[in-house]
């Protein structure tokens, strides 16, 4: 069974559940951005959860399917067609031979994902099948799809008409709370820089992709110091350390960046703060112009959200599963 | 004569120009092709072509060039025709 790719999108990639354990020798886990819209999209055709699906960026792609199959959109909000037709989201449905998945605008969010009953094929890179554009790796030829790609996908026996009960789906919004724990640079940061990192309403800006999403709004002020021998003269330079997924760098003291799931494995960079793991989904769904406030959390608050998180994907799993 | 809305497939930030030292796409009162860009949209590092979509004169634009915008905004009127 196959896909013909007809219309790629702006970036539809491959991903599972991510490529873990080489990130020490710069290999990033990669990945869906949005790890809980993965894991619903699957269960509804009846994969395992980390199974490889299409993440499609603020625009779907155009699909021509070769065989019946079981499909689900979850994630950002954008309408998938069949032939033209609506279908709802958070729900599996079927496709026929010859039918063509579409997709309207994104009314919500930004990443949807598209999984196919038997989950895509791709060969497996490193232990997962998912794409790390900037190495070149895993996914489809290691890039984005592109027209005319025809997609591998395995055998499957999903049903249609499964659904995510409503308060299982996640809803999107513009303004969004994005919660963090300090550290491990936030000494760099003065009082004042401290309290206008976490005061602000920061807006992402267009700078968003599967590396890092870049945010505007204000200036955060350092501490003076002697620069440490390996460290740069700008005040945000630190002498070189590894990044963490989730870690938010602020270069030049402006425009923090929260490194996501693509990212470099280490640099220069002060990381003032780092986004707990549950709340990347959050930062995943977010489009350009989305206001997002950083709120600080201690490490039990940060383990409360991890329970919360679990609980969440062992309610999914009894539903679905 | 039809009024045709040239709406943005994607969110970012809209230009109006090729670059920033060329004259506009195209501007109110002129005519356009079906696949004539009328701008550009930015997002992730890359621009994104806008085309017309129908033949005809254009209305009015209803962003400013640079201003964010929406998938599924409006960005401009078209008498198409």
């Amino acid at each position: 069974m196959t896909i013909e790719v007809r219309k790629p999108g702006l970036s539809t990639t491959v991903q599972d559940a991510g490529r873990t354990g080489y990130y020490d020798l710069g290999i990033p886990p990669s990945g869906a951005l949005d790890q809980y819209s993965l894991r619903a999209a699957n269960l509804l055709v009846g994969n395992a959860e980390g199974d490889a699906v299409l993440e499609c960026v603020y625009m779907g792609p155009e699909l021509l399917f070769t065989e019946a199959a079981v499909v689900a959109v979850t994630g950002a909000a954008m309408v998938p067609k069949v032939n033209g037709e609506e279908r709802p989201q958070w729900e599996s449905f079927a496709v026929d031979a010859g039918d063509v998945l579409s997709f309207a605008y994104l009314t919500g969010g930004a990443r949807a994902y598209v999984a196919v009953s038997g989950g895509v094929d791709v060969p497996v890179v490193l232990g997962s099948r998912s794409t790390y554009g900037l190495g070149a790796l895993g996914g489809f030829s290691g890039r984005p799809l592109a027209e005319g790609d025809v997609l591998p996908v395995g055998s499957g026996t999903g049903t249609a008409g499964r659904s995510v009960p409503a308060d299982l789906r996640t809803t999107y919004s513009k303004d969004v709370e994005v919660r963090v724990m300090m550290g491990l640079y936030d000494h760099r940061l003065s009082r004042d820089g401290r309290a206008t990192f976490l005061d602000t309403t920061w807006k992402l800006t267009p700078v968003a992709d599967r590396i890092g999403f870049r945010y505007s709004g204000a200036t955060l002020e350092t501490v003076d110091r002697e620069p440490p021998f390996g460290a740069g003269q700008d005040p945000s330079n630190i002498v070189d350390a590894p990044y963490p997924i989730g870690s938010i760098q602020v270069p030049g003291s402006v425009e923090p960046i929260v490194l996501h799931r693509d990212a470099v494995s280490g640099g220069g960079y002060m990381m003032v703060a780092t986004v707990l793991s549950g709340d990347l989904d959050v930062v995943a769904q977010s489009a350009p112009g989305t206001r997002t406030r950083f709120v600080e959390v201690d490490l039990d608050g940060a383990l409360a959200l991890r329970a919360e998180r679990r609980a969440r994907d062992e309610r999914l799993r009894e539903v679905l599963g | 004569m039809a009024r045709h809305e040239v709406v943005s497939p994607i969110p970012g930030v809209f230009y109006r120009r090729p670059d920033p030292d060329s004259p506009l796409f195209t501007d109110a009162g002129q005519t356009v092709a079906a696949d004539d860009t009328v701008g550009l949209v930015e997002v992730m590092k890359s621009f994104h072509e806008v085309p017309a979509g129908e033949a005809g004169t254009v209305v009015e634009f209803l962003v400013e060039n640079e201003d964010e915008v929406d998938a599924g905004q409006v960005l401009a009127v078209i008498e198409a025709g």
